[in-house]
């Protein structure tokens, strides 16, 4: 495994251009973030909004950036499907409980 | 045909390294969900929850952390490529330039934290709203995030040294890169939850 650093690697799309274009994507969605904070929309609508953003930013970084998609799929599918599900039973506990507990606010 | 699965070679085509640091970024995104959860939990259990982060300096302030880290991961995913191509000076530079976006980011980010302490009184136990588990909450998360962005300077800074002799492989920066993707990618979370979420208008 050791020896295949010392060749040069090249990694079909992974090229400064789209690093580039990817660093400015996710300023941009940044900046947009920053701007739906300061316009008076409900608030399910922001989380929504910074949520769904902050999850594309992350899926950009983890791609580009950390080379997951010119990984192979085996290593996606083991570790990404996992992270998820944990994620989704951890949220299986938050979201009930936590919209019952703003229900029980003094109003 | 032998299965990828049989032995005798790697099924994921990378090397241990790497997947030894994915596994870790796997388990480490799953504590700081965990974190971000509490967090939002509290916050939803506290009808007075406090907004102290005032356009300036706070969201400017914290807007500006998220360019340096953006940038610096981008510098980040630079200096991999120069390695990959054996140009060990230029991945050095972009090392630097990366390490310089981590210390712009944590001497930001402790500006921010003594602005609250000494501005808002926010402190980790106590504040003038009488709702202590925000900066309970705050500074853990915050605070837990600052720790993994300094680990990652010094990580960087044994790579960028030990790269600059003519140690370690084109491979070993790649795995420190994939480190300081994870601590920028955590604040892409952090930063509108916590402090967007926040702002005063």
């Amino acid at each position: 495994m050791s020896t295949h650093s010392a060749v040069v690697e090249h990694i079909e799309g992974a090229t400064t251009k789209v690093f580039l274009i990817v660093w400015s994507a996710l300023l941009i969605m940044t900046g947009a973030e920053v701007f739906l904070a300061y316009e008076q929309i409900p608030i399910v609508i922001f989380l929504t909004a910074l949520v769904g953003l902050s999850v594309i930013k992350a899926a950009l970084i983890i791609a580009y950036f950390m080379h997951l998609k010119f990984e192979k799929l085996s290593l996606f599918l083991t570790l990404f499907p996992m992270l998820i599900l944990c994620i989704i039973l951890m949220l299986l506990m938050f979201l009930p409980d936590s919209s019952r507990l703003m229900m029980m606010r003094p109003q | 045909m032998t299965s990828a699965w049989s032995g005798g070679r790697s099924p994921f085509a990378v090397n241990s390294k790497k997947f030894g640091m994915w596994l870790f970024i796997i388990s480490d995104a799953l504590t700081f969900s965990a974190m971000l959860m509490a967090y939002t939990y509290v916050r939803l259990a506290t009808p007075n929850w406090p907004t102290p982060f005032h356009f300036s300096p706070s969201i400017i302030f914290s807007t500006f952390m998220t360019f340096c880290l953006l940038s610096s991961s981008l510098t980040m995913v630079m200096g991999v490529q120069a390695m990959n191509h054996g140009r060990r000076k230029a991945a050095v530079g972009w090392i630097l330039a990366t390490m310089a976006g981590g210390g712009a980011f944590v001497a930001l980010h402790l500006t921010e934290w003594l602005n609250l302490i000494h501005k808002e009184h926010v402190t980790p136990f106590s504040n003038e709203w009488g709702v202590p588990l925000f900066g309970g909450t705050f500074f853990a998360l915050t605070g837990l995030h600052m720790t993994h962005v300094v680990i990652g300077l010094i990580y960087l800074g044994i790579m960028a040294i030990a790269v600059s002799r003519g140690k370690f492989k084109a491979e070993d920066v790649e795995v420190s890169g994939l480190y300081w993707h994870f601590v920028d990618l955590v604040w892409m979370f952090i930063f509108p939850l916590v402090y967007l979420m926040s702002a005063k208008i």
